[in-house]
């Protein structure tokens, strides 16, 4: 008995010896707005981030050339003005003059050189290098062919860089606000490769600075003094706690632990709308919600097949019961948001391209079956292929009843882990799954490039050789005019020919407290919290 | 002793060494591999990825890569965090769990055993009923329905106790609480068992016609013998703990180690995944043999050598 008593008291020792934490003090007259970033970054340096777990800080840490505005546009940032050349993709950016890092040097056209390239080095092997393949020999650089020299970007003086693209790009300005075009300070990368992984080696040039990472735990940025838009900054900071969880999250918003909330519960959500809560916000987003059918093989190489399966879908339903947050149901690819030629709304110019009829489809897929020689019973052998998830699980339940009563077929449901969802997509192995895109910048082609024939998320492996022309058409002029009609075209095409059938169309839905104000959410990122304030 | 400990350290390294190879076939074998996503995927990219990680290299080859390293005591870059290696995870994820873990063994310790002995003393009496129900509780809800039970009705009602997170000794309270349940449960009725048992054998009736007082032919006799079976689950248990618990770590958002056994795996994140398994294979064969070790001094009829095994 004395013995077990001592290695109790043993074991006490241990777990005080381990209990060193220390506590976390705010100071209670700064203004730190709270909020909760669900994952721990897999990096914050600018050329390695690929998700908005990393997006989301570093879009408060850096700015690039152009920024995104209140109103959606993109506008001026580091950049002060830019010329294109009559031949349509030499950019020539004149940058600000008072723009400087955290650390006090200036921010220099060399430095966008350094890090565009360096983004673009196949030893690096950033995700994302992808990006910036519109420049003119980035793609031959960054998969081993070419040289960094001839990666055409160029810094010609301390405040002018000269880019050349590859062929005439209509959104190149939004996309030197994304972040894989953000700069990064020459001199301290050269001379620290692992700057970006300690706080006090870290420097960036946005309105705020890194200056604590607890790894899996918090993420603290206070205000960067050397920013040029400093005066308009009215909050000392903003801490990311990293919390996987949602609901704890949430309980840690209704607890007063957090200021700001994004992702919400879906179920808090539904119950936030309901009840007309004044602190949900319901922002826009651009993304679509869609199901692939694999076009390779019968019976869903059949175009009415495909067409009756996505006729039977009630999507008004799946956004009323199920999803609950605001979701609109799908009208194509192209989400709402983005503009037209004009400016006016994309999705206008189309209209919308899907339709709910259940006579019809009952139609069209007796057609189907009689062109396939399938029967209606040989359905039960194929089934819903999606990542196992209780949202994606319900959505597919719906689809599949719906089906059953619509059409008289009983398909399956098949829940497998995300790695093996997307191995199976690649490999053709599935009759139909679950996807999601999001739009990586405001113009169409984000979304109607994704089915061209050679495109990398092809999935449903859709191949028309009109379509992949008019792909080509709009991302080779930046002729709106021309290009708008291309991808209007391209879409009712693709609706045409449904190899995918878009279900919904995303929200971003958040939370804020009363006291919170000056929040913008542009469409297709996370909400700025840059010229946010607090009222207490 | 000396030999045998020698003995038991040769048989560690050979199980560990089949341990990482075992998971490193079972590992390359599941479909999927780390960077794959939702989205684009240019060829050009996945094979700078496949090149920077050295997964374009033979199979054979990697593996006797990972053994050298591993020699070395290096588990390699991560393949899903450009900013900590393997080895930075476990180094500061462990302190975190391993703390969490024994503060529940602790409560476990204290109050399963206490639980048991109670029940097992008052046989079909209302303490043995309540002690059971408690036990039946402990381990049939599992810890995420406990986890948000705790948020729901205590972290929210008492300000001290903050709702998830990390940083101060009170952020630890609930999760050591919801992760002790398991394990106290388990101790309770394995406790009561064996103290049945234990109550029945001569010897206890011995001490008591000798007169020892009750108090002295329990603690004395009873217990000190009952309690070997709870000695004998405990390098498993403390292994498991101080590991940490994905659920427990999610639902407080507890910056540790147990969240990795399952996200590596999500994320075919291939180094983690090897890294976990080792280091958790190395702790739980540590502790089967500190177990062995303590039960020999417990029990005095227990030999580790020769003629006692």
């Amino acid at each position: 008995m004395k013995k077990l008593t001592t290695i109790m008291s043993l074991l006490l020792v241990m777990t005080i010896l381990i209990t060193g934490c220390s506590g976390g003090k705010t100071d209670t007259n700064k203004k730190i707005l709270r909020t909760n970033n669900s994952s721990e970054p897999g990096s914050l340096d600018p050329a390695l981030a690929q998700g908005t777990h990393e997006s989301w800080i570093l879009d408060h840490v850096f700015e690039g050339l152009f920024k995104k505005s209140e109103d959606g546009t993109v506008v001026p940032g580091m950049a002060e003005s830019y010329t294109l050349a009559d031949d349509q993709v030499t950019y020539t950016f004149k940058l600000r003059d008072d723009i400087k890092w955290s650390n006090g040097e200036p921010v220099t056209a060399y430095d966008f050189e350094f890090a565009w390239k360096r983004a673009l080095d196949p030893a690096l092997a950033a995700d994302y290098a992808y990006q910036l393949y519109y420049i003119k020999g980035a793609e031959s650089y960054n998969n081993g062919q070419g040289t960094a020299d001839d990666v055409a970007v160029k810094a010609l003086d301390d405040r002018t860089l000269e880019v050349v693209l590859e062929s005439p790009t209509a959104y190149f300005l939004e996309l030197t606000s994304f972040y894989t075009y953000y700069p990064v300070c020459k001199e301290v990368v050269e001379s620290n490769p692992d700057w970006a992984k300690d706080p006090s080696t870290y420097v960036s040039n946005g309105p705020f600075k890194l200056t604590e990472w607890i790894h899996n735990a918090k993420i603290m940025i206070l205000k960067n003094e050397n920013y040029y838009d400093a005066d308009k900054v009215k909050l000392d900071g903003i801490e990311f706690a990293i919390l996987e969880d949602e609901n704890t999250a949430w309980q840690k918003y209704l607890g007063g632990e957090f200021d700001f909330l994004t992702p919400l519960p879906q179920a808090v959500v539904a119950q936030l709308k309901a009840e007309n809560n004044s602190e949900l916000v319901i922002g826009g987003d651009v993304s679509v919600y869609y199901y692939n059918l694999n076009t390779t093989i019968e019976p869903f190489n059949n175009v009415n097949i495909r067409k009756a399966l996505s006729m039977a879908i009630n999507r008004q339903t799946i956004v009323d019961k199920i999803t609950q947050g605001g979701q609109l149901p799908a009208e194509g690819v192209v989400p709402f948001g983005m503009l037209d030629e004009n400016g006016n709304e994309y999705r206008d110019g189309v209209g919308n391209l899907i339709e709910y009829n259940v006579e019809k489809a009952k139609e069209l897929f007796q057609k189907g079956l009689e062109e396939t020689g399938f029967k209606a019973e040989d359905f039960s052998q194929f089934s819903i292929l999606y990542n196992t998830s209780e949202g994606h699980k319900k959505i597919a339940e719906a689809i599949q009843e719906m089906w059953r009563q619509n059409l008289g077929i009983e398909v399956q449901l098949e829940n497998v882990d995300f790695q093996v969802k997307l191995d199976r997509e690649k490999a053709g192995d599935y009759q139909i799954s679950r996807a999601g895109w999001v739009g990586d910048y405001m113009d169409p082609i984000t979304f109607i490039e994704l089915w061209e024939s050679s495109s990398s998320f092809n999935d449903a492996k859709f191949k028309n050789d009109r379509y992949d022309e008019l792909v080509k058409t709009a991302k080779s002029t930046v002729d709106q005019k021309i290009r708008m009609e291309a991808m209007r075209e391209a879409e009712k095409l693709v609706m045409d020919n449904m190899p995918i059938i878009p279900i919904y169309f995303y929200t971003q839905p958040y939370a804020q407290k009363s006291y919170v104000t000056g929040v913008f959410k542009p469409l297709n990122r996370y909400p700025v919290l840059t010229y946010a304030d607090m009222n207490k | 002793m000396a030999k045998y400990l020698a003995k038991r350290l040769i048989m560690s390294i050979i199980t560990i060494w089949a341990i990482i190879t075992i998971t490193f076939i079972l590992m390359h074998s599941i479909p999927g591999n780390p960077f794959m996503k939702e989205g684009k995927m240019p060829k050009v990219v996945y094979e700078n990825l496949q090149r920077k990680y050295g997964l374009d290299k033979p199979k054979i080859e990697q593996y006797f890569i990972y053994l050298k390293n591993i020699l070395k005591g290096d588990f390699g870059d991560s393949m899903k965090s450009r900013v900590e290696t393997v080895n930075d995870m476990i180094k500061r994820g462990f302190p975190v769990s391993a703390q969490i873990g024994l503060q529940a063994l602790l409560i476990a310790l204290i109050f399963g055993p206490a639980l048991g002995a109670l029940a097992a003393l008052n046989q079909n009496k209302i303490p043995d009923y309540i002690s059971m129900v408690i036990a039946i509780l402990g381990i049939s809800v599992p810890s995420f329905i406990m986890g948000t039970i705790f948020i729901q009705f205590i972290a929210k009602n008492v300000s001290w106790l903050p709702i998830g997170g990390w940083g101060t000794f009170n952020h630890t309270i609930l999760p050591s609480l919801a992760l002790a349940l398991m394990p106290l449960a388990y101790m309770a009725r394995l406790m009561r068992s064996s103290m049945l048992e234990v109550l029945n054998q001569d010897y206890i009736k011995t001490a008591k016609s000798k007169g020892i007082s009750k108090a002295a032919v329990i603690l004395k006799h009873a217990v000190r013998n009952a309690i070997l079976p709870i000695i004998s689950v405990l390098g498993t248990l403390i292994s498991n703990l101080i590991v940490g618990s994905f659920v427990v770590e999610k639902i407080f958002g507890i910056p540790g180690l147990g969240s990795f056994f399952v996200s590596s795996i999500s994320n075919r994140d291939y180094t983690l995944i090897m890294g976990t398994t080792v280091f958790y294979s190395i702790i739980l064969i540590a502790m089967l043999l500190l177990v062995d070790i303590a039960y020999m001094i417990i029990d005095p009829r227990i030999k580790l050598t020769k003629e006692g095994r």
